[in-house]
């Protein structure tokens, strides 16, 4: 159980990494992270909830979807239960934990309809994982999130200043490396 | 198969809806309906120049912290007014504008090009190149970092490398000051109008040498000056001139006395704000006083 939370959690960081290898959560991925402070507010409050839309995802498939062998159903189940989620936590934050709703409030609305919850959620059923390896599966990919905002976005605090031409400037080089960031990540392929 | 489908669904978004329903209502947090009508009238630059962390930061102090309501700098009177309104308090005098004030006179003419600087444009880099590409390691650089800073496009790079500010549209938040590596940037109250254009904290010869208009820390402005407002600020490089603005008269003494005319008398920016800068008017009233010439002073009548 131990050696394969770490094949999950070395596996979704690095290897199959949610942004780079698996193309999910490009949005803010190219939009969030022109800084480093703002891309960290990003990734730490996808991770809440990413872990949270998919334990709950997966208690929704098992114990209402499957009984009535409505798994064909889980895409627009997931949209449904996701975006109630957040709105519910949303509004949770705003009166009980204030300090962490100015921290993620601008962010939470943009995740509602983030394809990487929705992907993570639906792929941990795609597994066959259960609660706990969820859980474990939801954090990796979050933390995989959150590294690849961070190296994004002191990528392009440094671009900032680089001398570029001007049909370069803004998203054309951004793209440029992100391509060149998947490209590297590609390199871990295999390792497990 | 499909009666359970639908029936599924429904009970899910039923039941979320009611949940969502019931949480909204026990959740609700109580905000200050006045906090977003003032951040309407706010023009949501977020400066910083009222010295609160942005509009949203400002709305709440003055709903909340007693922030004077014409404390937007600039929101100018329009937004003062209709927040004014809002809250039912009348705004607070003596805040006049303040504008950018450039400590430089290193133009082209004045200052030689120590090498030819082509890295990426920008004065911080610039500086860390032997201190820049110009012979006075004090002065402007001429690069913009302020023009890039500047929200209001306030500021243009003029023909000879200084950075000219538009006074009609400065609203003093002086993001370019904190900006400027030289900090030969500053913002300076429009009813002001005598501005030392130099930063040089070298000596004598060795000031004379790297610039035709320096400040050579001879102290003959602070000898000169009636109102003890001219003082010679020492730092941890040299010294140079500065002016004390609560005591300055703008009586123009230092101007005249400076042998590097670096310190210089400009004309009022705003007619309609510049206040008598003279404690009490002359005697004979205005029309005895050397600056009655461009003066807007209310005193005057």
């Amino acid at each position: 159980m131990l050696g394969q939370t770490f094949t999950i959690i070395f596996g979704s960081v690095f290897i199959s990494n949610i942004v780079l290898a698996q193309f999910l959560g490009i949005c803010p991925f190219l939009g969030v992270s022109k800084d480093i402070k703002n891309a960290v507010g990003m990734g730490f409050s996808v991770m809440f909830v990413m872990i949270m839309s998919s334990a709950i995802c997966w208690v929704v498939h098992r114990y209402l979807l499957v009984p009535f062998h409505l798994e064909y159903l889980k895409t627009i189940t997931f949209i449904l239960t996701i975006a109630a989620l957040v709105q519910l936590v949303e509004m949770f934050l705003k009166k009980n934990v204030p300090g962490l709703y100015q921290a993620m409030g601008i962010y939470l609305p943009l995740i509602t309809t983030n394809c990487a919850i929705m992907g993570i959620a639906l792929l941990n059923i795609q597994n066959g994982f259960n609660l706990y390896y969820t859980v474990i599966n939801a954090f990796a990919n979050s933390a995989g999130f959150l590294l690849a905002m961070l190296l994004m976005a002191g990528i392009r605090e440094r671009l900032e200043e680089a001398e570029l031409p001007e049909s370069m400037k803004g998203l054309p080089i951004v793209f440029i490396v992100a391509s060149s960031m998947a490209l590297a990540f590609v390199g871990f392929t295999g390792m497990i | 198969m499909l009666v359970y489908a639908i029936v599924v669904l429904a009970a899910l978004g039923g039941l979320f809806g009611a949940v969502l329903a019931v949480a909204s209502k026990k959740l609700a947090v109580e905000t200050d309906p006045r906090v977003d009508r003032i951040l309407e009238a706010l023009p949501g630059a977020n400066c910083g120049a009222c010295g609160f962390p942005g509009c949203a930061g400002l709305a709440e102090a003055i709903v909340n912290a007693g922030a004077p309501v014409n404390a937007c700098v600039p929101g100018k009177e329009k937004a003062a007014e209709a927040i004014a309104a809002i809250m039912g308090r009348a705004p607070e005098a003596g805040l006049i504008r303040k504008v950018a004030q450039l400590h430089c006179n290193g133009n082209y003419e004045n200052v030689k090009t120590k090498y030819e600087y082509r890295g990426v444009i920008d004065c911080h880099l610039a500086v860390t190149q032997f201190g820049g590409p110009s012979y006075c390691q004090f002065g402007c650089i001429g690069l913009g970092s302020c023009v890039r800073v500047c929200p209001f496009g306030a500021i243009v790079i003029g023909d000879d490398r200084l950075p000219v500010v538009d006074t009609s549209l400065c609203l003093g938040c002086g993001l370019c000051a904190d900006q400027c590596p030289q900090k030969v940037l500053d913002v300076i109250p429009i009813n002001q109008r005598v501005y030392v254009r130099c930063n040089n904290r070298d000596r004598g010869r060795v000031a004379r040498d790297e610039c035709e208009s320096s400040c050579i820390s001879c102290g003959v402005c602070v000898k000169a000056c009636p109102s003890g407002a001219m003082q010679l600020i020492t730092n941890a490089v040299g010294s140079v001139s500065m002016i004390d603005y609560d005591k300055c008269t703008a009586c123009g003494v230092c101007v005249e006395k400076c042998p590097r005319k670096c310190i210089h008398l400009d004309p009022p920016i705003d007619p309609d704000v510049a206040i008598c800068p003279k404690p009490e008017p002359v005697a004979g009233g205005c029309a005895n006083c050397p600056l009655a010439e461009g003066c807007g002073s209310k005193v005057a009548s």
